[in-house]
């Protein structure tokens, strides 16, 4: 199949599509609004599948709650303040194992925020996903490509381990235009393909029951065993990444989704100005490809963390180099993108360091262009 | 002695003999809820309209937080559990993907009229083609007797020990009243399960309210107001009678919306009983 140019908000609800997506429940919210408006459009042209608009968020996500629990392949989508109104039934999604699919298109935060690229909700999705002990695999595409190919697989993973599957991704992925190859088509689930926990009536068979209530502790502990056996599968199988020139690298840069990109860019740059730089590109952010990045932390000098938020994936990243290699970090906040020049002046700084005495860098968040104080930005329109 | 349905096989009555049997559509299984609460009445009047609607393998319940929790457990139909005050949301998403289904949520006034109010208000207002029981005490059962947006003016609960002060936070919430107003809905009442003559029209009106949905008119909803003798700190019969005396003059018995289509239902009804 030829590439065509395509957004990334829609080429995601196109994979979606393609993957045999049945049933689609969401609210708009800036930078993911086109995802929505796509299924809007498109499927009413797809008999027997389902798009409705809801109220709220919260609506939002139980809806696809309960069209998961009849067995249908659902999906939700929704931008940063969005996805933490829908942490209750996501919660309540994984407490009763039905597969659903979740695609987080994030923006500046904490509150309000704005409607820039961020990377605010690492933390939200790899480690505080609604209420009690379980975790979504979580998905961050660098590309519009990327984010068609982990869409369109999402669905099965979502099936396979009965769980919630983020696709997490910002404002820049779902905005821009990419030219990208679709899937092939899949069919829809046949009804006798339905899952054996769905609820389809009791004809001719005892009731299915779907909840997350087990009033005796030992009883909710046999679940949240089941959840943990389910997601160490899951970590042991699941964990994906890229490297760029990591083979001889004396400084590894580890970076996710957008910053990801830029710091391709950034590796080229220093290999030509004679600097052994390399990259490691977590895919999944959960499970963390911890495993990989250990072995890589043994053979390098420094360690650099890019990301649009304060240091999140920061802490994995701390947690599986364990001490190998010195740990640095560079982050913008706010919806700032952080410029190849910008990581590059970091890349320099380290290995003239390294080439120095070896005085490590204290790692710290950037806070404003070429390290100044933070500026102050005036709104210039009206707020979205 | 055992009042056990084993029990009543091992006494020797044969199934001839039986005129009172259980529904097919409530399980077999002892219920939790408090002695001299209405939810075990109100439970067996939907199963019994479940069978005689012959619609039990093809029903999907909904079931709340709050006292009805193991609502699934006591009704044999498919069933799952919502947030709280989300099974309208809920609902809505098992129905769109499945319309042959009948998907009725059982909520109660704190899950319907606080926490949920923005969901079901939503759904009535789409027309959401599912069947709403929504259960009346006045209070939060469940937590322990605390005030509801039900809570009638000076009715001294846990979290509002000096009577409800209506000045401070608001009049009691007239459901029924409320959603009846909303254009997706094709039939919305309220009933009382106080005495015999009250339960059975509360039966017929959940058959007409099942009915409504059976024909894809529009969403449904049965108010029931029901006894909680427990926070109430009554006898049981004496809550029956504060139902009588406290709570119908403030939420009035009657019918808030029948659209036109759902008319002939109540009268096919009325009429086949006048004939017997």
């Amino acid at each position: 199949m030829a590439k065509e140019l395509w957004k990334g908000n829609e080429a995601i609800a196109e994979a979606a599509l393609r993957a045999g997506v049945e049933a689609y429940f969401g609210y708009p919210i800036t930078p993911q609004t086109e995802l929505l408006e796509y299924m809007a459009r498109e499927i009413p042209n797809y008999e027997g599948r389902v798009f409705l608009q809801a109220e709220s968020e919260l609506a939002a996500i139980n809806m696809v709650y309960g069209a998961a629990c009849g067995g249908a392949r659902t999906m939700t989508s929704s931008s940063s303040p969005g996805v933490s109104l829908m942490m209750e039934g996501l919660s309540y999604i994984a407490g009763t194992e039905v597969p659903i699919v979740l695609v987080d298109i994030m923006r500046g935060g904490p509150g309000l925020g704005n409607i820039q690229p961020s990377q605010g909700d690492y933390f939200q999705m790899t480690k505080s996903l609604g209420h009690g002990d379980y975790h979504a695999i979580v998905l961050a595409p660098s590309t519009v490509q990327e984010a068609v190919d982990l869409t369109y697989e999402a669905f099965a993973l979502a099936e396979a381990y009965r769980t919630v599957v983020v696709i997490l991704a910002d404002g820049a992925i779902g905005q821009m235009m990419e030219p990208v190859e679709l899937p092939e088509p899949r069919p829809v689930m046949t009804e006798a393909a339905r899952p054996s926990w769905a609820l389809r009536g009791a004809k001719g068979r005892e009731r299915r029951v779907l909840s997350s209530l087990y009033m005796g502790s030992e009883r909710l502990e046999q679940l949240n065993l089941r959840l943990q056996e389910r997601l160490r599968e899951a970590e042991a199988r699941e964990q994906r990444w890229e490297e760029v020139m990591t083979d001889d690298a004396d400084i590894l840069i580890v970076a996710f989704g957008t910053v990801g990109r830029i710091c391709k860019t950034v590796v080229k740059a220093a290999r030509n100005q004679g600097l052994k730089a390399g990259l490691f590109r977590p895919i999944s952010l959960w499970p963390f490809p911890e495993e990989r990045l250990q072995a890589l932390a043994s053979s390098v000098d420094q360690v650099l963390v890019v990301e649009m938020n304060a240091g999140q994936m920061l802490l994995d990243v701390r947690a599986a180099v364990a001490g190998r290699a010195p740990v640095h970090f560079l982050g913008r906040l706010g919806g700032v993108v952080p410029l190849p020049d910008e990581i590059g002046q970091e890349i320099d700084k380290l290995a003239s360091m390294a080439a120095g005495n070896g005085v490590q860098v204290t790692p710290a968040v950037k806070t404003g262009a070429n390290g100044a104080a933070p500026v102050t930005e005036i709104a210039t329109g009206p707020e979205v | 002695m055992t009042f056990l349905p084993d029990g009543i096989a091992a006494s020797g009555i044969d199934g001839a003999d039986l005129v009172y049997e259980r529904p097919a559509a409530l399980s077999d299984v002892p219920t939790h809820y408090c002695p001299g609460c209405t939810h075990g009445l109100i439970h067996r009047l939907i199963a019994e309209v479940i069978d005689e609607l012959q619609i039990r393998e093809r029903t999907l319940c909904v079931a709340p937080v709050g006292c009805a929790v193991f609502a699934y457990t006591y009704f044999n139909v498919d069933g799952c559990e919502a947030a709280h005050g989300r099974a309208p949301a809920m609902a809505t998403g098992l129905k769109r993907i499945q319309p042959d289904k009948i998907v009725f949520t059982y909520q109660g006034d704190g899950d319907l009229a606080a926490i949920g109010t923005n969901e079901i208000i939503h759904a009535a207002n789409r027309g959401e083609k599912l069947t709403v029981i929504f259960v009346n005490n006045a209070n939060y059962g469940m937590t322990g007797g605390q005030m509801a947006p039900t809570t009638l003016a000076g009715m001294v609960t846990t979290s509002s020990p000096y009577g409800r002060d209506v000045s401070s936070v608001g009049q009691p919430m007239r459901v029924a009243e409320l959603i009846a107003a909303l254009p997706g809905t094709a039939y919305v009442v309220r009933r009382s399960v106080h005495n015999v003559a009250n339960i059975r029209k509360t039966k017929a009106a959940i058959k007409t309210a099942f009915q409504v949905q059976m024909e894809g008119l529009g969403l449904s909803l049965v108010e029931v107001l029901s006894s909680c003798p427990t926070n109430w700190r009554l006898k049981p019969a004496d809550a029956l009678r504060w139902i009588e005396d406290e709570m119908v003059p403030v939420f009035p018995i009657g019918d808030y919306r029948v659209a036109d289509q759902v008319v002939p239902l109540t009268r096919r009804r009325s009429s086949r009983r006048n004939g017997k």
